[in-house]
C-alpha cells in the first residue's frame, strides 16, 4: 500500500490560518489539520472519500479552535 | 559552496536512504508522532512506534523517562547499544527530535532523523505498512544522564539575570508575544503569556523547508547567527513543553555543531506557571 493523492492546502478557519493535508491509503482517505503557525497538528479525520475525511477533520478543528483565546495587549 | 543539511549522514538521513534500508537488520526505524494514532494509519514498513505521552515521559512526575524505563524501552524495541536508530514523525519531526534528544541524554551513539519526517514520506507516495512489527528483545545499557544537553530552571534564571547563555524561544510569534497561550487548537497549559526576559524569538519552523526537510547549513547559520545566537556562547532553547525546542536543539547541536546547547524541557509550561517569575511582553 502507498500513500496516494496527497494534497496540501492553506486556508482560514474560525479566523486562524490552517493547513489541511489529505491522502489516500488503500480504500481510506486520511486528513489532518495543523495550525499554519506553529505547525501543530491538532485534528484529523478519515473516511471513504476525500470530502468525508476533510469534513470530519475540519469539524473537529473548528471545535478546538473555538476554545483558543486571543489576548490583545 | 552551500552545504545541505541533508548531507550530514551521521545524524540525518533522507527518505531515499530509509527506503533502501527497510530490511537492514542493523537499523531500527521508529515513528514518534504528536498524534499518537498516526502510526496506525500507515507507516514506514518495519517501523515501530513510541508513544511520547506514555513511553518518553515519566508518567508520575513531570520528567523525561527514567533511566531504567529507557533501558526497558530500548530492549523491547530490539535496540542494542550498537543499533542505528532512525527516528521520524509528524509535525516535521517534533517528537522524533524529542526522542533523539532523550537518546542522547542516555548516551546512545548512533541515532538519526529521517529528513522531512512522516510528511515527506507520505508526499512522495512511498510504501506504507499497517501491520505492526514486534522486534526480538535486545539487551541495553544506558549511560549518563548527560545533563550537559539539558537545562533546568536555575540555569535559565541565571541566564535571565545576565548569565552567559543565550535564550532562544522557538514558539510561534503569537505565543512569544503572549497573544495566545498555546498553539491554536491545543489546550492552554500556562497561566501567563509572553516570554522569558531577554529571549530571542526564532520559531522552530524557520529551520525547515516547505517539504519538512531542514534548510541548508548556510541558511541555518545565517538564521541563528543573524540574531546573535552564535557558537561562541552557551545556548538554551525552550518552547512550550520541550519538544519543539528539542528540534531546535538538534539543529544547533548536530547540524551546526554548536558546542554548548541545552534543551530547557520545562519550557513555558514551567516558566509561565511560576509564581513571581518575570515575564516579558511583547
Amino acid at each position: 500500500m502507498k500513500a496516494e493523492e496527497f494534497t496540501r492546502r492553506q486556508q482560514e478557519l474560525s479566523g486562524w490560518p490552517i493547513v489541511v493535508e489529505t491522502y489516500r491509503a488503500g480504500d481510506t482517505f486520511y486528513c489532518t489539520v495543523s495550525s499554519e503557525d506553529p505547525g501543530a497538528r491538532f485534528a484529523r479525520g478519515q473516511g471513504p472519500s476525500r470530502d468525508d475525511a476533510e469534513r470530519v477533520a475540519l469539524e473537529k478543528a473548528e471545535r478546538w479552535l473555538g476554545q483558543t483565546r486571543r489576548f490583545r495587549s | 559552496m552551500t552545504t545541505g543539511a541533508a548531507t550530514i549522514p551521521d545524524v540525518l538521513v533522507s527518505t531515499d536512504w530509509v527506503a533502501q534500508h527497510l530490511t537492514d537488520t542493523s537499523i531500527r526505524i521508529v515513528e514518534v508522532d504528536v498524534d499518537t494514532a498516526a502510526f496506525d494509519q500507515g507507516h514506514v514498513p518495519n517501523a515501530i512506534a513510541w508513544n511520547w505521552t506514555t513511553e518518553l515521559c515519566d508518567t508520575l512526575v513531570r520528567d523525561i523517562i527514567p533511566r531504567d524505563k529507557f533501558e526497558a524501552l530500548m530492549a523491547k524495541s530490539g535496540i542494542g547499544n550498537n543499533t542505528t536508530v532512525i527516528l521520524y514523525g509528524d509535525n516535521n519531526n517534533w517528537f522524533a527530535a524529542w526522542a533523539l534528544w532523550q537518546m542522547k541524554v542516555y548516551g546512545h551513539q548512533d541515532v538519526r532523523i529521517m529528513n522531512g519526517g512522516r510528511k515527506k514520506w507520505l508526499a512522495e507516495g512511498r510504501e506504507l505498512a499497517t501491520t505492526t512489527t514486534t522486534p526480538a528483545a535486545a539487551s541495553y545499557k544506558a549511560h549518563g544522564p548527560d545533563l550537559s544537553i539539558r537545562a533546568f530552571l536555575p540555569e535559565v534564571q541565571d541566564a535571565v539575570k545576565g548569565g552567559k547563555a543565550a535564550l532562544v524561544d522557538v514558539r510561534s510569534p503569537a505565543e512569544f508575544t503572549g497573544e495566545i497561550l498555546a498553539p491554536p487548537g491545543l489546550p492552554e497549559t500556562c497561566q501567563r503569556g509572553g516570554h522569558i526576559p531577554g529571549a530571542k524569538s526564532i520559531p522552530w519552523g524557520k529551520a525547515c523547508n516547505e517539504d519538512g526537510t531542514f534548510k541548508s547549513v548556510d541558511d541555518l547559520r545565517a538564521l541563528y547567527g543573524g540574531v546573535g545566537v552564535t557558537s561562541d556562547r552557551p545556548v538554551i532553547a525552550y518552547c512550550r513543553i520541550g519538544e519543539r525546542s528539542s528540534h531546535t536543539w538538534f539543529v544547533l547541536k548536530h547540524l551546526l555543531g554548536y558546542p554548548d546547547v541545552k534543551n530547557y524541557d520545562g519550557s513555558w509550561t514551567e516558566w509561565g506557571n511560576l509564581v513571581g517569575a518575570p515575564v516579558e511582553k511583547p
